[in-house]
């Protein structure tokens, strides 16, 4: 009898072991979803309040009122006549155009010299391109001020957007670790074919590489879209603003009206967050690729 | 680099001279921005720290003047203070926030993508708007945050305003923008062979233990590359102070960054300027090496394997 039944209990006892763990992973499991969602809740909470707040009267504001009632929709035109929105987005606009065509030019041409060709001297130009990466820009800012402003580049968007165009060494980093992963018969077979340098980089790698480019364009738009230092430091204009810029003059001034603050920002966020939902996995995997920071 | 990485070009062979040419130009739009934007003002800006220069009169070199100056001002003390603390006080605090969300998110759970959107979202916000949106949230008399704290019997500070609590609002506010951190360490958390910690279950070991002694040192040259660029990004905090707090209440947010633009830009004192900002290079170079050195201690390199 004992004997007999040893194996059955020995297998009652390892399925409730087995119960008893899934049990406790499950548990476990609820427990990480209820953290994240909290914590999720939290990194959404000042979207939604300032989604609420660009809603409110002032004396809703004042009221400890959370949900403004009746919403007061006059606060966003009220904003936009404050800041000149539409003026200061086509700015913007342009010079993340500029921008982006810049960075692809001049980061493509560079990684691929440094990706697929040999020649003396390029280790040790690349161990320069990555040392550049460590040093802080407030060492070369006031040079690079003073020779814009020598240019009589001041008050203009070249000093935003020239710059774009000589290679920064985040991109050409990204993309000369994207094209090394193409295999090298690609570009052997087609030099064979007769095709030259230009060739394989415009007909064989571009081709194959654009997640790698889309990074780049996407991750320059958002940097030039929400940069504040160099507007700050070479706009004075104010027709010529970003909305950046715009927006902190804007606080300046009316640093006491949150509702028309809130309704400016809401306006200034929302085509990146637009932007941001559609691109998201380009955005994702380029920061978990590169360890790049937003 | 070897000394044959460096050629002379009367001893390369024709072959070689026309790679040269080819390589130098399809890398000549970088050489010509290093030269424009980066050599010749590294160069400048030494020079200018040993001049007195306020743009209208050419400069005038007064040796090391700059550099005993600041010796001797107060504010150039309390700015590198200020940096240090949230340095110092934030670095830990956001590592410690993002690894812990990216281990979380690594539990094999539903819902993943959701979730990492919205721990990314808030970093694609343009920081003026961050930091205007924060302001509110943080206003002592309306703001959601104080009367949250209200409910649980706590009268929260006046953050900004407050000599002791406006460095670790800047703090928070930081916290909201952890989203990158977390992407990165969350793809080196999915690097981790499957079979070592199957391999430490069959041991016996526990939830905690295998985090503690695996997880974490596995994904330690992940946590190494951000906290280099943790500092080096924090030496160089700029836009939210300026904008939250001008600096203030007296001085208590007066970082490093803003006090070398105000005396670029609002002083016109570029000599001055350049030579904090070279201090600042050396500061963030020797951090940059103490960090390195102390890392054989705590960063666990697979043999063969690194980034």
């Amino acid at each position: 009898m004992m004997a007999a039944n040893l194996p059955a209990a020995q297998n009652m006892l390892r399925t409730s072991f087995r119960d008893s763990k899934r049990r406790r992973e499950r548990v476990g499991r609820l427990l990480v979803h209820l953290i994240l969602l909290i914590v999720g809740a939290l990194f959404l909470f000042p979207f939604v309040w300032m989604l609420l707040t660009a809603l409110k009267s002032d004396q809703q504001l004042f009221s400890n009122q959370w949900i403004p009632n009746p919403p007061v929709w006059s606060n966003f035109s009220k904003a936009l006549e404050y800041i000149p929105f539409w003026k200061y987005t086509l700015n913007t606009l342009y010079i993340c155009a500029l921008s982006v065509a810049g960075a692809i030019f001049s980061s493509v041409l560079p990684a691929y010299g440094f990706a697929r060709l040999r020649w003396p001297g390029r280790d040790l130009l690349f161990l320069i391109v990555l040392a550049t990466m460590m040093l802080p820009y407030q060492v070369t800012m006031i040079p690079v001020y003073i020779i814009f402003r020598n240019l009589n580049w001041i008050n203009t968007f070249k000093p935003l957007t020239v710059p774009a165009f000589f290679g920064s060494a985040f991109f050409i980093f990204l993309l000369r670790q994207f094209f090394m992963g193409i295999p090298e018969e690609l570009s052997d077979a087609a030099r064979i074919d007769g095709l030259g340098e230009f060739g394989i980089l415009f007909r064989i790698i571009l081709p194959l590489s654009k997640p790698a480019v889309a990074t780049v364009a996407l991750f320059t738009f958002m940097w030039t879209w929400n940069d504040f230092l160099g507007p700050l430091i070479y706009l004075s204009d104010i027709n010529m603003y970003t909305l950046s810029l715009g927006l902190q003059q804007f606080q300046t001034a009316h640093g006491a009206e949150w509702a028309l603050l809130m309704a400016a920002s809401t306006v200034v966020v929302l085509p990146v967050l637009v932007l941001f939902f559609f691109t998201q996995k380009t955005f994702i995997k380029g920061i978990a690729v590169t360890g790049l920071k937003g | 680099m070897s000394a044959a990485t460096v050629p002379r070009l009367h001893r390369l062979t024709r072959m070689q001279r026309r790679r040269l040419f080819y390589g130098l130009f399809f890398v000549s739009p970088w050489i010509i921005g290093f030269l424009w934007f980066t050599l010749y003002p590294m160069g400048a800006s030494l020079y200018y720290s040993f001049t007195d220069y306020n743009l209208i009169k050419t400069p005038q070199w007064i040796g090391a003047a700059n550099f005993r100056e600041l010796l001797g001002d107060e504010l150039f003390w309390t700015s590198l203070y200020n940096t240090f603390y949230l340095t110092v006080v934030g670095l830990p605090v956001t590592t410690i926030f993002s690894v812990g969300l990216a281990v979380l998110l690594n539990q094999k759970i539903r819902g993943l993508a959701f979730y990492r959107t919205i721990y990314y979202v808030p970093s694609v916000v343009p920081i003026v708007a961050t930091s205007i949106v924060w302001m509110w949230l943080l206003n002592p008399a309306y703001g959601p945050i104080n009367t949250f704290l209200g409910w649980l019997g706590i009268s929260g500070p006046n953050w900004l305003r407050d000599m002791v609590w406006a460095k670790p609002a800047l703090i928070l506010t930081g916290l909201w923008g952890v989203g990158p951190s977390v992407i990165i360490y969350l793809a080196a958390l999915q690097e981790v062979p499957q079979q070592l910690l199957e391999a430490a279950e069959l041991d016996g070991a526990g939830a905690w233990q295998k985090l503690f002694r695996i997880t974490l040192p596995m994904i330690s040259p992940a946590v190494f590359f951000n906290v280099i660029m943790g500092v080096i990004g924090s030496f160089q905090i700029f836009a939210q102070p300026l904008i939250m707090t001008n600096g203030g209440p007296a001085n208590a947010t007066l970082v490093y960054a803003l006090y070398l633009f105000r005396n670029a830009f609002s002083y016109f004192k570029m000599g001055y300027a350049s030579a904090l900002a070279w201090v600042l290079f050396g500061i963030i170079l020797l951090c940059t090496v103490l960090i390195f050195k102390t890392s054989a201690r705590w960063v666990y390199y697979e043999t063969g394997g690194n980034r």
